[in-house]
């Protein structure tokens, strides 16, 4: 059969009439769970909150059809200098996450995609292996090796390492660990470094070594090499792998909740408390409206990345 | 390639630094996983002191109603949420690798792939305000098991659709037409040539959403109501207020339990793809 004929009987079969409902049960489920609650978080953001209910944002009374708005919450959030504060500690907290990740992630995942072929299959299970076991339970393990007499705290000042934490200022004091900028950054990069090197090693380990040889063949020390030849290569990694550290970090609730301080409020925390402790729901969807406006570049970043690679590999 | 090493700091001090990288890498990843499992063997009022072995807390874990209540409700809803997510994660699969071309793809895939990032306050509010209008609207959902399902599930059929999307891209699509040539019906095909091509994935993918949600917090904090406590939560609640060894009692029998299941399902998946490896060179041999 040729495969014009194929094509034909694929046309005709089944498998066509099938493809509205293979497309349509995800893409329905979708939009009714994903994208529509977003659009209720945006009209409640600006509604006005009665005793129970909303108010509609359409009455129609005395034959006047009347559109209330309320940016109340957006005016209070631009002009409250705490949420200002709040979301650039959020940004700034997700940032130092990502470069640490980088930092540690991109010569993991470098040395495992170089090392012998036989062995790679096992480090990627032993990379995976803790992301299957418990995040909040790995989180929580933090406090005990932060805090008083832990391993960890143990270590660090043994090492004098608390002297340079104090003078960077991200602990508030000489062998204390928990509840500051510190414990919270390392907690959200040891949690995210799975997903950093995960997309960095899948690329790293396609990459034609023969390029290497050739920029050696032109006289490139090793060292140029990596620069000028591995690096720009794994670009498309290290993009992935930042968008799937950084964007969660920004609105990451348990890790600061966990881990962090009074001075480490995050966005995440911010509306919780709003939405849990205030009850005040406009308000929470305004934040969350403004928290969506933060990542939506990241975002857009990701999603095409995303949709790159999925062409590239078919 | 000719035999020749490629300069990759070929040298022996870059090999003994990357080796040590990758331990020092590994320590990181592994201390909190063995201070946890250590310290629930912990017999001191010190949670960081170390005081003696004891069983007592896994002893004081039976009789915890709270915990084990949480642990059913956990272990249910993750089961329905990693059979829904595979289903409807094949489905997304599917359509983003055989159909490239139909009315909304691109926000198809990018309502696929954003909840993988999404800060999950973000779903879990808007989930749970969409289902309190339903609510208000039609009179249920009722908060519960129930709505983290559906929380749960979002989430879900992003991880399964990305698991199961990089198998399918993988698949030789030769094979599903030579199966249509001899005659397979749409189905057939699908069920007798597609489904075990991929069932290794589509075990992945369930193995993968089952543990997100058995651990997830935000969207069940958002989406649980009165009575519905998942262990997470109950979890959750105690580790905020300090340190509490029956945490740590709990996070071992979970460790133990999920190493013992990963090991095993990944050494079962490795023997089939060996297994289908001697199968697919001997029909090469053969023909």
């Amino acid at each position: 059969m040729s495969p014009q004929a194929v094509l034909t009987q694929l046309r005709n079969s089944k498998l066509l009439s099938g493809r509205s409902a293979v497309i349509g049960v995800p893409y329905v489920w979708l939009l009714v769970f994903f994208l529509l609650p977003f659009l209720i978080v945006l009209k409640i953001s600006v509604s006005e909150m009665e005793t129970v209910h909303f108010k509609d944002l359409l009455t129609y009374k005395d034959g006047l059809l009347q559109l209330t708005l309320k940016f109340s919450n957006y005016e209070f959030i631009a002009e409250d200098p705490l949420y200002f504060k709040v979301y650039l500690a959020s940004l700034k907290y997700a940032a130092a996450t990502t470069l640490f990740c980088l930092l540690i992630g991109y010569p993991f995942s470098y040395f495992m995609a170089r090392a012998k072929p036989s062995i790679q299959p096992a480090l990627l299970m032993m990379v995976m292996l803790p992301f299957w076991t418990s995040f909040l339970l790995r989180v929580y393990a933090w406090k005990g090796l932060l805090g008083e007499n832990g391993w960890v705290a143990n270590l660090l000042e043994w090492l004098h390492v608390d002297h340079l934490l104090l003078a960077l200022g991200v602990i508030p004091a000489l062998g204390k660990f928990m509840n500051s900028p510190f414990s919270l950054v390392l907690g959200m990069t040891y949690t995210y470094l799975p997903f950093m090197i995960l997309p960095l090693y899948a690329n790293l380990a396609k990459m034609d070594l023969r390029l290497l040889e050739a920029a050696a063949d032109l006289g490139a020390t090793p060292w140029t090499a990596f620069w000028k030849v591995t690096v720009p290569l794994s670009k498309a990694g290290i993009i992935a792998g930042s968008m799937l550290v950084f964007i969660p970090c920004v609105g990451e609730f348990v890790i600061p909740e966990l881990l962090g301080g009074p001075e480490t409020l995050m966005i995440g925390r911010v509306l919780w408390d709003e939405f849990f402790s205030n009850n005040d729901w406009p308000m929470a969807s305004s934040v969350a409206v403004v928290m969506i406006l933060l990542i939506i570049v990241p975002l857009a970043i990701f999603n095409k990345y995303q949709a790159e690679a999925q062409e590239a590999r078919s | 390639m000719n035999g020749k090493k490629p300069p990759i700091f070929g040298d022996a001090f870059n090999r003994r630094f990357g080796k040590a990288w990758l331990a020092a890498g590994f320590a990181f990843l592994y201390l909190p996983i063995i201070a946890l499992v250590i310290y629930s063997f912990n017999d001191s009022p010190l949670p960081t002191t170390w005081g003696g072995f004891t069983l007592k807390w896994y002893g004081k874990l039976m009789h915890d109603t709270e915990m084990i209540s949480g642990f059913w409700l956990s272990l249910k809803v993750a089961f329905f949420t990693a059979c829904a997510s595979v289903v409807l994660g094949m489905f997304a699969a599917f359509t983003l690798v055989k159909y490239k071309r139909f009315t909304g793809r691109t926000m198809f895939s990018g309502m696929v792939n954003a909840p993988l990032v999404m800060p999950e306050v973000i779903v879990g509010l808007s989930l749970l305000l969409m289902l309190v209008s339903v609510q208000r609207w039609l009179g249920f959902p009722e908060r519960g098991a129930m709505t983290i399902w559906m929380g749960h599930l979002l989430l879900g059929l992003a991880y399964a659709t990305v698991v199961i999307q990089a198998r399918l891209q993988d698949l030789n699509p030769q094979i599903e037409e030579a199966a249509m040539d001899l005659g397979a019906k749409p189905h057939q095909v699908f069920f007798l040539v597609t489904m075990p091509m991929i069932g290794q994935a589509l075990a992945s993918a369930w193995l993968l959403t089952f543990t997100l949600s058995l651990d997830d917090v935000v969207l069940s904090a958002f989406l649980s109501g009165p009575g519905s406590t998942t262990m997470p939560l109950v979890i959750f609640s105690r580790a905020r207020l300090g340190l509490n060894p029956s945490v740590n009692a709990v996070a071992t029998v979970i460790i133990v339990v999920v190493c013992i299941a990963v090991v095993t399902a990944s050494y079962l998946i490795a023997r089939a793809e060996r297994q289908r490896a001697r199968e697919m060179a001997a029909a090469q041999r053969a023909s």
